[in-house]
């Protein structure tokens, strides 16, 4: 059986969360098993496939090899709320909807993670190159990739249209 | 099925068809020519946004009440007896339910029928590291896992065989791996010969003669396999498993569980990726079903990703023997391929994968003879079985490179030898196939062309190269697994007042999108978009009977038999608006959710008017349909029907590699593809089973690499996402892939298969390539940095014994002189 429950608290997805779990599970498992956000897969539960990536306080980890308790008092920010903060769908998952980038679905959770990092850290269009190096630690199995890449870079386009239509109101 | 379609327009059926009467051929023929408003176009598939935003649930995200969860307890031991299994520690552990054994699964299965030779867990003996032989249901996955250490079981164990030829010349009842096997260590032998082959190499110019070893690669779907069972209050059993043939394993569980089939519920949830890894059932499936039926609660279980790879299925290892003949100017005269086929422990789909390893051999190029002697072997090895090209991929490699070796030993450009002996529409293929359309020789001239290939053979330097190959892949077999006349595939569509519509399909989609491309069809049909269609698939009470995903077999098949019942809904539905127009129904089409007047486009209702006034006609509106293979394509001798297909798709890859003659590494460039796919549905999924494809046998020519260790027991060599390496972005080369459209009588629209055709020559493509820029014969996979550079010193010491001429001279020479 499992060891008493410790109390953890974070933030996930914007929300103050208290959550009581075992001391030795993952962010993986709480997400999961406590949360109910399922939004993050387990592929390998060995940090080898990148499905379960999520963001804390905005940088992209691998929550199966993530202690829960290493999340205490951080932000975490999950798929299901990429879409939540950009008030209902992410430029990505549209960009990915309409390249067709998703096939089964299963590792683009992840890949979204890691990308909407890489295009928030650059805040511009991004390149082919930059994409395959950001997402290296994110791998698919139905894609061959090409589609992701096509909308990863459509999406720094659309997002960085955006962000100089903002710029030209602000002005 | 165009022209059982052109017949029920002309024959008509019901209102409004007096009036359609007077020239009903020019409006059939508008009707035919009507502009596509869905068809060929990109879409958003109907089920990836939930998928992105995190919601969709796949079967590990199912959560019930009071639910169990489930462990096996697997073999250390390649092969050995089992003596005794003592359960009884476990059992009283606070926390575990209930402890299944083979006991509680006497009954063997196996996916095809005539080869029933597995156990849900090991009844008398284990035959592989990693074979179940005993599991439990917990109330935690830690529980369960600390109870499986408290089973003991005591083994006898066994010489194991890891070498298929060594496996095969064992006689004896001792050494003969498989429990129910009656031939030894034979799982299969097939012997099929065609034309006379000895006389065709006797009178060849040329006969190329090779050996070839394919070493076996896995599916690596990221989402593990993982299926929950349920029993309810009226005792039907729900099991929910991320498997591709919900049909096969609805069939299997009431044979193994002895229940009859309309007690058993079996659902596909959403399904995170397959390639064949899941097209049969598994001891998971049965194990949580027992267990349920146990425990009277719900039990989930989920492999972990070692049990992936050790449940496997995969590509099987082959060693092959290929003698091919060829005139002096480059013409096919036969082929004579000798193939062991390295099993595994169990059948799997091994008798199919013994004949795919000659049957599909003979397309895309016509020759008049061709022999293959294929032996598949039990081993103490995980079971092979189908991954994507089942059977056909390896002896392709084989093939293809036996046809680059003559090009270089007749002086001829490669392209120009495969079109020489390429395979027309209409023709017969020497095992007697009968090839529809061919759009074989355009996805030639596509590659050519798009690689600039007739410079870079000139001009790339050593250690630059640039190969082609080409292939050919089935869509959809004639015959299911096991004998039946009914339908292949059926589809129930129903409309609803709103405008909507819904399709009910057994079809598995498994991230290939097929739900998107039933729904592409009946929008092309009834003229409402696709977020105005919901398809319900995989559900064996909701939906009817389909086999599943294999063989590439829905987009034929299952839009085949959604075309069938949307073709009948659209003309209920054209009749109805006819008559309250008071025109002829041709006069009407369905296009941007709306009825229109053909001849005064301005004249229109929206769909749901539309529906209405034909439900209102019809009562609800209502239609399936169904779809079965033509039965006379195909040789009448035994196994003649194994292969063939009502249509087949074709294939050419060009490969542009850079090898690394110091490290023995090679970077691939750049793959062009080009795809003969009959008639792409719906373009962008189309290219993304082309690109997905060449990723994969991409992987498998230059990193996959699943093997068992003979030195450590017969422990996989690497069961994880870490040691077994599949490409990353940063590995895979630029993928171009390009559609080529040689519409097929027998698809719906024309169309044919896309999801596996485009995997088999990208790696022979490589393979010659290779061969371009550094002048290596790589016979074995994968081309790793030892074997790339252990070839290159093998050609160095005969270059200094003078026995070969050095490769691409010219440009070595002015680089050691700069």
């Amino acid at each position: 059986m499992s060891p008493a429950a410790i109390m953890l608290s974070m933030t996930v997805n914007g929300e103050p969360v208290q959550v009581a779990a075992p001391p030795h599970w993952t962010l993986l498992e709480v997400l999961r098993y406590r949360l109910d956000l399922i939004g993050s897969k387990q592929g390998c539960d060995k940090g080898d496939c990148g499905a379960c990536t999520v963001q804390i306080d905005g940088v992209p980890q691998l929550a199966c090899l993530t202690l829960a308790i290493h999340a205490e008092g951080r932000a975490v920010t999950t798929v299901e709320g990429l879409g939540l903060l950009a008030g209902g769908v992410h430029p990505l998952q549209d960009a990915f909807d309409r390249h067709t980038a998703a096939q089964c679905g299963f590792c683009t959770p992840g890949i979204l993670l890691s990308a909407e990092a890489l295009l928030r850290k650059r805040g511009r269009e991004v390149s082919r190159a930059e994409v395959c190096e950001a997402l290296a630690g994110n791998l698919c199995r139905c894609t061959g990739y090409t589609k992701i890449i096509d909308a990863v870079v459509d999406a720094s386009r659309v997002m960085a249209g955006a962000n100089t239509q903002e710029a030209g109101r602000g002005e | 099925m165009a022209s059982d379609d052109a017949e029920r327009e002309a024959t008509g059926d019901g209102i409004g068809e007096a009036s359609a009467a007077v020239g009903d051929e020019a409006s059939e023929q508008a009707e035919r020519d009507r502009v596509a408003w869905q068809l060929g176009k990109s879409h958003r598939k109907v089920d990836a946004m939930e998928r992105m935003r995190g919601v969709t649930r796949y079967t590990d995200d199912l959560k019930l009440p009071g639910m169990l969860h489930a462990k096996i307890l697997r073999s250390p031991h390649a092969h050995a007896r089992i003596k005794s299994i003592d359960s009884s520690a476990a059992l009283a552990m606070p926390g575990v339910f209930a402890v299944v054994t083979g006991q509680d699964f006497k009954i063997p299965y196996g996916i095809i029928p005539w080869t029933p030779d597995e156990n849900a867990l090991a009844v008398d003996k284990v035959c592989h590291v990693g074979d179940g032989l005993a599991a439990l249901a917990a109330v935690d996955e830690d529980t369960a896992n600390a109870a499986l250490r408290a089973i003991k079981v005591e083994y006898d164990v066994l010489k194991p065989y890891f070498d298929p030829e060594e496996a095969l010349k064992v006689r004896d009842r001792e050494g003969t791996i498989n429990p129910y096997s009656r031939k030894g260590n034979v799982s299969k032998h097939v012997l099929l010969e065609f034309g006379d082959i000895e006389a065709e190499l006797a009178r060849a110019d040329l006969v190329i003669e090779g050996e070839y070893f394919f070493e076996g690669t896995t599916h690596g779907a990221i989402e593990p396999h993982c299926a929950l069972a349920h029993v309810d209050g009226g005792g039907v059993l729900t099991v929910w498993s991320a498997t591709q043939v919900s049909h096969y394993l609805h069939r299997e569980l009431a044979k193994v569980l002895e229940l009859p089939a309309h007690k058993i519920r079996v659902i596909q949830p959403p399904l995170g990726g397959a390639f064949g890894g899941k097209s049969e059932p598994f001891d998971l499936e049965f194990v949580v079903a027992k267990l349920a039926m146990k425990t009277g609660r719900p039990v989930k279980l989920l492999y972990t990703r070692e049990e992936v790879f050790y449940a496997h299925r995969g590509r099987h290892p082959m060693k092959m023997r290929h003698r091919t003949g060829f005139t002096r100017d480059g013409g096919l005269l036969g082929v004579d391929a000798r193939t062991i086929l390295d099993g595994g422990a169990y059948s799997s789909f091994g008798l199919v994968t013994t004949y795919y390893s000659g049957q599909l051999m003979c397309s895309p190029y016509i020759f008049p003879a061709y022999r293959f002697d294929s032996t598949r072997a039990y081993t103490n090895k995980p079971a092979c079985g189908p991954k994507r090209g089942h059977g056909s991929v390896q002896p392709r490699f084989a093939m293809e490179i036996q046809l680059d070796k003559a090009s270089v030993a007749l002086g001829l450009d490669p392209i120009e030898l495969r079109r020489r002996n390429a395979i027309k529409a209409g023709e017969k293929t020497v095992n007697e196939f009968q090839v529809g359309s061919s759009g074989f020789l355009e996805c030639l001239e596509k590659v050519e062309r798009s690689s600039g290939w007739v410079a870079k053979r000139r001009e790339l330097p050593y250690g630059r190269g640039i190969g082609i190959a080409g292939s050919t892949y089935i869509s959809g077999t004639n015959y299911p697994i096991y004998p039946n006349e009914m339908p292949q595939a059926a589809v129930q569509i129903c409309l609803d007042r709103s405008g909507r519509a819904r399709v009910f399909s057994g079809a598995n989609d498994i991230g290939q999108g097929s739900n998107t491309m039933l729904a592409v069809i009946v929008s092309e049909e009834l003229g409402i978009p696709l977020e105005d269609i919901r398809v319900l698939s995989a559900d064996t009470d909701l939906c009817p009977v389909d086999l599943g995903a294999y063989s590439s077999r829905i987009t034929l098949m299952v839009g085949n038999a959604c075309l069938d019942a949307a073709q009948r809904l659209r003309r209920k539905v054209c009749e109805s608006v006819a008559k309250r127009w008071g025109v002829s129904r041709k006069r009407v089409t369905l296009a941007g959710r709306m009825a229109i007047d053909r001849e005064d486009p301005a004249r229109h209702v929206d769909s749901a008017q539309a529906f209405q006034w034909a439900e209102a006609d019809h009562g609800l509106l209502g239609e399936t349909g169904s779809y079965n293979t033509p039965k006379d394509r195909h040789g009448e001798y035994r196994g003649g029907t194994i292969g063939a297909s009502p249509a087949y798709s074709f294939t050419a890859h060009v490969a542009e590699v850079e090898v690394d003659a110091e490290t023995g590494l090679v970077e691939v460039k750049t793959i062009w593809i080009a795809h003969d796919c009959g008639k792409a549905l719906s373009r962008k999924i189309v290219e993304g089973q082309i690109e997905g494809s060449t990723y994969m046998g991409f992987g498998e020519a230059l990193m996959e690499r699943h093997a068992v260790d003979p030195a450590h027991r017969g422990v996989h060599v690497g069961p994880s996402f870490l040691d077994y390496r599949m490409p990353t972005f940063l590995d895979t080369p630029d993928l171009e892939a390009m559609i080529v459209e040689a519409p097929d009588a027998n698809g719906p629209y024309g169309a044919k298969e896309a999801g596996e055709g485009p995997l088999h020559s990208s790696i022979p493509a490589i393979a010659n390539a290779i061969y371009d820029a550094v002048g290596i014969r790589l016979d074995r996979l994968p081309f790793s940095p030892q074997t790339v550079l252990a070839a290159l010193r093998q050609r160095e010491e005969r270059e200094r014994a003078g026995q070969l001429a050095p490769h691409k001279p010219a440009d070595r020479e002015s680089r050691r002189s700069a």
